[in-house]
């Protein structure tokens, strides 16, 4: 490029631009800009031809004021004239003016692409080089239109000289990338790749930007490209420091070209081509390899640019993820460069290996450094090394290393900076999620969590705990016991309280036994941090306290007390004081049964992505690693979430309770249900086995809703009513998956006597054999009770889902205690009735242990349920519990009495039955035995 | 109430900086630099907050003045300080500038420690200043022992402004009445908007402590006297009287007096003070009529005449006449002829100014121009920006009259005859501007 000499130096622009220079303010600079621009103006005005030099020396003065932040509205024409020039300087200057400031919209368009033009096809490289720069620097859509067709032509010509031909290769990357549409490579395509050959390391350079960008796009018209690099990077890699001469940088052959090609490589898969697959892993180890050969400079330009080169390389075999040998190498590697003297190679380190942990090949290898990571997270001063320490660990964790590794970051988080504390507490939940063997662990992590960095810690985290604690009930006990002890710190963290209260709320009866935590030491605990809490907290607080009086109902006028007072019932808080006045009245007012049904235990959540796992993809914080990884580990952590498969607990169809609605789902419409613990987990592939399944039966004994059975694919609900000697049921068939089930069949059976003369069932419409994905259809049974039983019919269910014959028999809870009459009678009337039943045939008796908690008013509920009348003051014991009613059949009405005492410290029950049919005493007997 | 108080430059560096509360750091100081002054916006809001901080600044030439404050405070007020302190450094020192500043720095600290006292403004009266606060270069008598003594007490006192025991041979008082009118009208003559606003400057050289009386023709009290019964004749001259839109006194000024009475009565300030300012909007007499003539000729071409006709008494003459005609952004020459007077295009303000030394009354004058206009590719129109005009007039364009100011001074010998009064009228423009 000419230099511009002295002589062309332009006296005039240094002038002013020291006067503007020099203007004490703001007002002065206008106004000697505003006499500037009038001077040029007057120059302008076009009597009189101006020379070249005064042209480009006011057009240079223009550039400078537009610069300044001032609108130029003329020059134009000027500035284009000097592109007609032969001077470089004036054509340069020309140039310039128009990339600065020239709307692609401008009239002059046509007179610039006219300029443009000429100087492309004359043979003066400065001049063709001028005009790229410039269609490059607008790079508008119009430039496009007018030379995407020719620079392809100037770039693979042979007579172009290659400075020109670097400038072509720019010029055209900068173009496809405003408008793709209008750069067509097409014929081109082969004689552009085959620019990789050229001789002239400059023009490979530029040339591979552009092959870069065009093959991302249609990599297929560019697979060519792929052992041509290759085998251009050989070249490179194994040339010797002097072979390149220019471009060698501080004695690494051709830094940036390399990282170019390499970059480029990473555009596509592994090459199939054995040979040169080969020649490129032998590349990447030469460049491994050369990472350990000591530095052939102290110079921090050579290991920069040899470091560029090897991350680069690393970056490749990640996304080739194939080559178990080199991945294991590199990562050997990164760990050399974990406790490097300069932070920027750690960070990069720790941020490449956070890929490498992803590997399957070098995710052992990644595992080895664990002690230096977790001392980088301890030790290291700079917060973003910290941070990506932090994601590596993160990512690194497994089975194995993930007690020592939430551990390690839940010891960090006490002094972790406050920029990363609440991705790292996110972390952790998760973390402690996906790979809980042992549940309480999880929630001993959690509650440490929340005490630790309480503030951090987001909704979705402590929803999640709840979540998995409701889910699973051999954790329910531990539970409830931890976030007590945690509740007796002078100061805990109002997200404890929040958890406190809802667990304590739902599962305080677990540890009530034990007299230091009895229900009003419970109570009075969590009423002690009511006060410091926000609203939404002594909202929930204000659910857990009504949830005592469910569960002990010795609570009940402390805590009607507590809602009775003003700061509750006349509180400003309109949800606060609602939730007040109803409870108080829900707690005198509602039966117990009512009462005990209102207030049930929450039903398992449903199985769903892990609240916690949405937030920190959302967040996408560079430390998310891959989606695809969290989501292994999701369905590796598949066993813990499983909790909410069983089909055990029963879970309303509707009721989804999403964490944030009305924790207690006191307004939950659906159908309240049941929450008998089942003994065990059942499997989850019920329909393996052909066996009937009368878990849910039992719960039906005292109760005529709820959810019959619930899998991953079928839930059925079940409605009732009976009157007299006659009961209708409503069955409700959901479809539970997003397929449909086809050929769907149900009959109802009465094994052996029932069928012929004891129960007479009569299905009322039939199904239809379609069940749409997510639907849900009803079916109608109609039950005559012609005498007493003792069996229950069979519902048998057979339909194919995704091929597979699903076949499933379940025992419809008909019991006889359903046709029951209740009858009210004074206490001398019962004795009376008592005494007349007193043959020893007519009276079946049961010794048995508590199941539950020995609850006055569940009990009480649990009787009304049974459809008997229970009388009040009737036993000389309070304690006792006596029903009396009549069972309807068609052929007679069997009068029967009942007894029932609790022994609250031997936690055994007595239960007495008497009625004037044997065999209905003995039934009775047996189904009222499993209720309590 | 005022944290602090800072002084800058035209570049932002501080010049004075007084913190009067803790509550104000020193990182105000670079925070009003940083938002205000190297804002980059061109205009700029007096009250500026910055986190929690409120900054109200003016700006005198290059100079700028910021009061700082935590609290809520009442902004009307800082503004009245910040404008009184303004004054209070004229008088000292002269015109406000870096140099000054720079120069007097001792001073001005003395100063705010004076008039602000933990942020709450105290006596900002100069004259009353003066006498304690003396620098060299301020002029002022050497004080006896007992002059010395009396200085707190006549500064606390109920008459804070005056002390007592001045002496003149000669009783003297100056009496001005400036005013300055501001006038939009559309280029068919029609006044768009037009008020006066006017101060009474009085410079009194008195002795004792005279009990002084201001007449004035206020329409109220001339109505009130004529109901009175003197039968003087209202529809005599046209306008006898103007009728004051609101106006503002001198603390001197008995308030009660001139609520009950509508009467201007006070025992004057030694020295130079403003008594009143007023502002009038009806009954304008306006000194000058602009009718512009502009006719495009082509794109490449635009003639301007403008003439000026002068409205007052012939024997009256005005001064100073400044006639601003703004020219188009793509002007690349202009060629003018005037009949009277200078004219130039100054291409750094983009407009062709006429002056005129001197123009007497009831006359008319005139200016064509021919500007050359360069094509540009823009297709905006040019704005036409109002013609603006200054100049001085000897009387009130809003018709004041003084009618008496009477002096009367029981304990010392002199009566009203003895004094010597000075009475002048300077009217001068505002903005004066005529669309065109």
């Amino acid at each position: 490029m000419p230099a511009v000499s002295k002589g062309d130096g332009m006296r005039g622009l240094a002038v002013f631009i020291s006067d503007i220079r020099n203007c004490k303010s703001k007002e002065a600079e206008i106004k000697r800009i505003n006499k500037e621009l009038a001077n040029i103006r007057s120059k302008f005005k076009g009597d009189k031809a101006l020379d070249g030099y005064s042209k480009k020396k006011y057009v240079c003065k223009l550039l400078f004021i537009f610069l300044l932040g001032h609108d130029i509205d003329f020059g134009h024409m000027e500035a284009v004239n000097l592109l007609s020039s032969n001077k470089y300087t004036e054509k340069q200057i020309g140039y310039l003016f128009i990339s600065v400031l020239v709307n692609s919209n401008s009239e002059l368009i046509r007179l610039i692409n006219n300029a443009i033009k000429n100087d492309l096809s004359s043979r003066n490289p400065t001049f063709m080089c001028l005009a790229l720069h410039c269609i490059a620097n607008v790079g508008s859509r119009e430039m496009a239109e007018a030379f995407a067709g020719e620079i392809p032509r100037i770039l693979v010509a042979g007579d172009t000289m290659d400075s020109v031909k670097q400038s072509a290769a720019l010029c055209l990357l900068r173009l496809y990338k405003t408008s793709p549409d209008l750069v067509l490579m097409g014929e081109w395509t082969s004689r552009v790749v085959h620019l990789l050959n050229d001789q002239h390391m400059g023009v490979v350079t530029a040339a591979i930007s552009l092959i870069t960008c065009l093959s991302q796009k249609n990599p297929d018209e560019f697979k060519t490209c792929v052992s041509l690099a290759v085998s251009r990077l050989s070249r490179i890699v194994s040339s010797a420091s002097t072979d390149l001469q220019d471009y060698t940088y501080y004695f690494v052959p051709a830094p940036w070209l390399s990282c170019k090609l390499l970059r480029l490589l990473q555009c596509y898969p592994p090459p199939e081509d054995g040979a040169v697959k080969g020649r490129l892993v032998e590349c990447l180890e030469t460049i491994l390899n050369k990472a350990q050969e000591p530095p052939k400079s102290k110079k921090v330009q050579h290991s920069n640019a040899k470091n560029a080169i090897l991350f680069e390389a690393i970056s490749l075999i990640i996304h080739y993820d194939s080559e178990p040998n080199l991945l294991v190498r590199a990562c050997n590697q990164l760990g050399q460069f974990l406790q490097h003297r300069e932070t920027n190679l750690r960070y990069l380190a720790l941020e490449s290996m956070c890929t490498l942990a992803s590997s399957e090949f070098s995710h052992e290898a990644v595992k080895t450094h664990i002690e230096t990571v977790i001392n980088a997270l301890k030790t290291e001063r700079d917060v973003s090394v910290r941070q990506r320490a932090a994601d590596l660990l993160y990512a690194m964790c497994d089975r194995s290393n993930a007690k020592q590794i939430v551990a390690e970051m839940l010891s960090y988080l006490e002094t972790a900076d406050y920029s990363i504390r609440e991705e790292m507490v996110l972390k952790v939940a998760i973390l402690a999620e996906k790979y809980a063997v042992d549940y309480s662990w999880y929630v001993d992590t959690i509650l440490n969590l929340i005490r630790i960095a309480g503030d951090y810690v987001s909704e979705e985290v402590w929803y999640r705990v709840i979540q998995i604690v409701i889910n699973r009930d051999d954790v329910q006990g531990y539970a409830a016991k931890t976030v007590f002890e945690a509740l007796q710190a002078p100061a805990c963290h109002e997200n404890m309280v929040k958890v406190g209260g809802y667990i304590l709320g739902e599962f305080g009866n677990l540890i009530a036994g034990d007299p230091r935590s009895s229900p009003l030491v419970q109570f009075n605990l969590l009423h002690s941090k009511f006060h410091l809490c926000s609203v939404p907290t002594r909202a929930l607080l204000l659910s857990a306290y009504i949830k005592f009086i469910n569960l002990f109902p010795e609570t009940k006028s402390t805590i009607q007390e507590v809602l009775r007072s003003d700061s509750q019932i006349r509180n400003s808080d309109v949800e606060l004081q609602q939730r007040a006045v109803e409870y108080l009245k829900l707690s005198s007012i509602a039966s117990t049964d009512v009462l005990a049904t209102v207030l049930e235990e929450m039903p398992p959540f449903p199985e769903r992505e892990s609240s916690i796992l949405a937030k920190l993809k959302k967040k996408k914080g560079p430390g998310a690693v891959s989606v695809n990884e969290l989501e292994e580990g999701k369905r590796e952590g598949g066993e813990l979430n499983g909790g909410g498969e069983r089909g055990g607990d029963s879970s309303a169809i509707a009721s989804t309770p999403s964490p944030s609605a009305d924790l207690l789902g006191l307004r939950a419409g659906p159908p309240v249900t049941a929450a008998a613990p089942s003994a065990g987990s059942l499997l989850v592939d019920v329909f393996s086995e052909a066996g009937v399944n009368d878990d849910g039966f039992l719960r039906f004994v005292c109760k005529n809703n709820g959810v019959l059975f619930e899998n991953q694919l079928l839930q059925i609900g079940i409605k009732s009513e009976y009157r007299q000697n006659l009961g209708r049921m409503y069955l409700f068939y959901g479809n539970k998956t997003s397929v449909q089930f086809v050929t769907f069949t149900t009959t109802v059976t009465c094994p052996g006597e029932l069928q012929s003369h004891i129960l007479h069932i009569h299905t009322w419409n039939s199904l239809e054999p379609l069940i749409e994905g997510g639907a849900q259809v009803q079916q109608v049974i109609n039950i005559e009770c012609l005498t007493d039983f003792s069996d229950a019919p069979l519902l048998n269910i057979k339909f194919r889902y995704g091929g597979a014959l699903q076949n499933l028999t379940l025992k419809l809870p008909v019991t006889i205690n359903k046709f029951f009459q209740p009858t009210e009678m004074a206490s001398h009337d019962f004795f009376q009735r008592w005494k007349q039943l007193s043959l020893p045939q007519q009276e079946a008796q049961k010794i048995f242990k508590a199941n539950h908690a020995m609850d006055t008013e569940v009990l009480k509920a649990k009787l009304l349920g049974l459809g008997m009348a229970l009388l009040e003051n009737v036993d000389p014991n309070p304690e006792n519990f006596v029903c009396a009613g009549v069972i309807q059949t068609k052929a007679q009405q069997v009068g029967s009495l009942l007894r029932l005492e609790p022994n609250a410290q031997a936690q055994m029950y007595r239960l007495t039955v008497r009625s004037s049919k044997d065999t209905v005493s003995k039934r009775l007997c047996e189904l009222l035995a499993e209720q309590f | 109430m005022i944290g602090g108080l800072f002084i800058y430059n035209h570049k932002g560096e501080v010049l004075i900086s007084r913190v009067y509360r803790d509550d104000i750091g020193r990182n105000a100081v670079d925070a009003f630099r940083v938002n205000v002054i190297h804002a980059r916006q061109q205009v700029r809001s007096p009250v500026t907050n910055i986190a929690r901080t409120s900054f109200f600044h003016i700006k005198r030439s290059n100079i700028w003045l910021a009061a700082v404050t935590k609290q809520n405070v009442n902004a009307a007020m800082v503004f009245e300080f910040l404008y009184k302190m303004c004054d209070v450094m004229t008088a000292y020192f002269g015109k406000i500038s870096e140099e000054n500043i720079k120069n007097n720095f001792v001073l001005i600290y003395e100063l705010l420690d004076e008039i602000l006292d933990f942020g709450y403004p105290q006596n900002s009266e100069t004259g009353a200043l003066k006498t304690f606060i003396t620098q060299q270069g301020i002029k002022g008598q050497p004080q006896t022992k007992e002059e010395q003594s009396q200085i707190t007490s006549q500064v606390t006192g109920q008459i804070g402004w005056r002390r007592e025991g001045i002496k003149y041979r000669r009783n003297e008082l100056f009496l001005d009445v400036l005013e300055s009118v501001n006038l939009l009208m559309s280029p068919q003559g029609q006044v768009l908007s037009a008020h006066v606003s006017g101060r009474v400057v009085m410079k009194s050289y008195l002795s004792g402590m005279p009990e002084c009386k201001f007449g004035m023709n206020d329409k109220i009290v001339i109505d009130k006297q004529g109901k009175g019964g003197t039968t003087d004749d209202p529809g005599k001259s046209g306008k006898q009287s103007i009728a004051i839109d609101d106006c503002t006194f001198h603390q001197c000024v008995r308030l009660s007096k001139f609520d009950s009475e509508r009467s201007i009565s006070f025992i004057p300030p030694d020295g130079e003070y403003e008594l009143m300012r007023y502002r009038t909007t009806k009954d304008i007499i306006l000194p000058f009529r602009v009718i512009p003539l502009v006719r495009e000729v082509g794109r490449t071409k635009l003639e301007v005449k403008v003439v000026i006709k002068s409205n007052f008494k012939p024997s009256l003459l005005a001064q100073k006449i400044e006639v601003r005609i703004p020219t188009p952004l793509n002007t690349s020459g202009v060629q003018v002829i005037c009949m009277k007077g200078k004219a130039k295009y100054k291409a750094s303000e983009n407009a062709i100014v006429w002056k005129i030394k001197r123009m007497a009354g009831m006359k008319e004058s005139q200016i064509s121009a021919e500007i050359e206009l360069l094509p540009t590719n823009d297709k905006k129109k040019w704005a036409r920006p109002p013609i603006s005009m200054n100049f001085e007039v000897p009387f009130a364009p809003s018709g004041l009259k003084v009618r008496y100011l009477k002096v009367f001074e029981s304990k010392l010998n002199y009566s009203d005859h003895d004094v010597i009064k000075w009475v002048r009228y300077i009217g001068r423009s505002g903005i004066y501007e005529t669309r065109c």
